[in-house]
């Protein structure tokens, strides 16, 4: 595997370079520079930790996305002793950004489902780089109603920018999708366990995220915007991108001190592409404890807990003193309409005329769009442009 | 509705005495434009004279996050509280639609573009729990801009919570119908605001899950004639009617006949 180097990965890189150039030079002098070397690498080590230890939010997210990361197939293979694949929604097609089937972990017989991301041209524009289409959520939702059915647990592995915005993705209602995805979970009478491993983005991830119990990699990370769309409508430029993660608290540890997740899966030193096996094992460990613990709960008692779990998030005030336009709505709904309308008249040619037009913010669901491949099949080309001033 | 005496329509270009079109429920007489419209025109629209009852008036935002963009969420939500006299971006309670008692909500996209908060999915949660006790229909007239960013996940977690107590609603055979309204996108379009038994839109309103400029963006293509407007999304088969807003009234009724029938006497 070819070295993939995060900007503050750096003088980790800068140290190893010296200690492998002192190496060779003492093979080929033939010098004894082993104390040299030990203390080299304890040097290293202690960068290691200082920089790991210390990641801002911004580098938590470049690690989350960072392209050597597990991706649910890495995990599958590692922690499942069988799995079936399952495929597509009924409806329309299968979706490769989601995939799921019948899984065996530590002897449990569970239905897994999680998105995935590619590694190179090919498999991305496969999976969409991890980027669902509705129909993934559709069939994530089929698969999560079959478990229902046979009383199969549900572990949901996560790591997607978002849902794809496409224009096909419009027409065949992804906003619908990920709506009925969300309500039907809390129908559901078998324990769910989720795990975000990279990338939560926003409703994308939620779409196959209500779970009883809902863990966060140590440098994954869960947001209800990506940095850069809140810093592009917030500071008009995505060079804020480092401040808007900071902002949005959407680190694995934020996440759990604010009472959103419910646990943390530590990562090997360096993050979880530095040792897939580590990472798999440690993370096979936390889905099984929590899947041990919500296996004595009947299904009542699972729906209870989900709704309950997810009832309690948010923060507000409640106050004693009503707004101050209240009064006036109160008053409004209680007002006889005018029988007569006032005639309108003419406008002076010099009155000054108030022209506001509807304003319209683009609406939150940002996505970072560099770097990402067009893949919508059959986008019309040669459309009219479409009138972007009529609102 | 804006203020001032008069409005250019931004479809038709037609100079509109203000007066005028409040009377006509913000549509523009001239071409049928449907402006936007307050909370307290929407609700004196819809509802009988006298008989509204407001629920959770008193719920107001705080900043959790301690939220520092280039302005703090705080001193964005006292900018929004003081134009709108409102504590946040939707305003629900009971009251009376011709024959049927409903819990109704409407959003407000003057305030902070109507995003979803704690607030916002609080009181939407609040409106469909407490139906669901006295065992009444919701209607919500549904705008949005998404979730709140200033809140974090916080508010993206309202999406769920708001969608779970349309579950407790539907299992008790209770009747929901969304009115989307221009514009409703984003985290309210993947919650609530799509789970309806019967789904309306105004004529012209903008409904979609991504926003237009992200999609051709994404894409790189051009994007269809009318696309996310409420009639394209007629055409696809996503919303069962589009409903002028002086008719809205009179259409929920019809659908409450059905759906909510008072018991037989």
């Amino acid at each position: 595997m070819s070295h993939f180097v995060l900007p503050f990965e750096k003088p980790i890189l800068e140290l190893e370079a010296k200690l492998h150039e002192l190496q060779s030079v003492s093979q080929d002098q033939d010098l004894d520079v082993s104390s040299e070397v030990t203390r080299m690498e304890k040097k290293i080590a202690q960068m290691r930790k200082k920089v790991y230890g210390n990641l801002t939010a911004w580098q938590k997210v470049q690690m989350a996305r960072h392209p050597l990361r597990p991706y649910t197939r890495d995990y599958i293979s590692r922690i499942c002793t069988r799995f079936t694949e399952l495929h597509g929604d009924r409806i329309y097609r299968d979706d490769r950004a989601i995939i799921g089937g019948f899984a065996e972990i530590d002897g449990m017989r569970v239905m897994l489902i999680g998105t995935q991301k590619g590694r190179d041209t090919k498999t991305n524009l496969e999976c969409n780089f991890g980027c669902p289409y509705p129909e993934g959520y559709r069939k994530a939702l089929r698969l999560m109603k079959l478990a229902d059915k046979y009383r199969m647990p549900i572990v949901s592995l996560i790591d997607t920018p978002g849902a794809y915005p496409g224009i096909q993705s419009e027409e065949r209602h992804v906003a619908e999708a990920i709506a009925v995805n969300l309500r039907e979970a809390f129908t559901l009478g078998v324990p769910m366990v989720v795990v975000i491993t990279g990338e939560g983005g926003s409703g994308g991830a939620l779409g196959i995220g209500v779970g009883n119990k809902v863990l966060v990699l140590e440098n994954a990370y869960y947001s209800v915007i990506t940095p850069e769309g809140c810093a592009a409508i917030l500071w008009k430029d995505r060079a804020y991108s480092d401040k808007a993660a900071e902002a949005l608290k959407l680190t694995a540890q934020d996440l759990k001190k604010a009472g959103i997740t419910d646990g943390i899966v530590p990562e090997p030193m360096g993050g979880a592409h530095n040792d897939y096996e580590i990472m798999a094992a440690t993370l096979k460990e936390h889905i099984v404890e929590q899947l041990k613990a919500l296996s004595d709960m009947d299904p009542d008692a699972l729906r209870s807990q989900r709704y309950d779990k997810f009832r309690a998030i948010g923060a507000f005030a409640e106050g004693k003193t009503p707004p101050p336009a209240s009064e006036a709505l109160a008053d409004r709904l209680k007002r006889t309409p005018p029988a007569e309308r006032p005639k309108p008249t003419e406008p002076d040619a010099d009155q000054e005329i108030q022209i506001e037009q509807p304003e319209l913010e683009e609406p939150y669901m940002g996505y970072p769009v560099t770097a990402r491949a067009a893949t919508e099949e059959g986008a019309p080309s040669e459309e009219k442009k479409s009138d972007s001033k009529k609102k | 509705m804006p203020d001032g005496l008069w409005l250019k329509c931004p479809a038709c270009g037609e100079i509109v005495f203000k007066n005028d079109l409040e009377q006509n429920l913000g549509i523009c007489p001239n071409c049928s434009f449907h402006f936007q419209i307050s909370r307290e025109e929407r609700l004196a629209s819809l509802i009988d004279e006298g008989t509204f009852e407001e629920w959770d008036a008193v719920l107001h935002s705080v900043d959790r996050l301690g939220f520092k963009g280039v302005d703090s969420y705080e001193s964005k939500l006292k900018q929004n509280v003081d134009k709108t006299g409102h504590y946040d971006a939707v305003t629900s309670g009971k009251g009376r639609i011709g024959p049927h008692t409903v819990g109704i909500g409407v959003m407000d996209f003057k305030f902070l573009g109507a995003s979803m908060g704690s607030v916002v999915g609080e009181k939407i949660t609040r409106l469909i729990e407490r139906s669901t006790e006295e065992k009444l229909p919701v209607v919500i007239c549904c705008a949005s801009g998404g979730a709140r960013m200033y809140e974090g996940m916080l508010s993206l977690m309202q999406m769920a919570k708001t969608s779970a107590a349309l579950a407790r609603h539907a299992a008790a055979g209770l009747a929901y119908i969304p009115v989307l309204t221009h514009p409703t996108t984003a985290g309210v379009m993947a919650s609530f605001a799509t789970l309806g038994d019967v789904i309306l839109a105004e004529p012209g309103a903008l409904i979609g899950f991504a926003g237009p400029r992200v999609i051709k963006e994404t894409t790189q293509s051009e994007l269809p004639e009318g696309f996310q407007r409420s009639e394209f999304l007629l055409d696809h088969g996503l919303i069962d009617c589009v409903v002028p807003r002086d008719q809205l009234k009179e259409q929920l009724i019809h659908l409450l006949d059905f759906l909510a029938a008072p018991a037989a006497s």
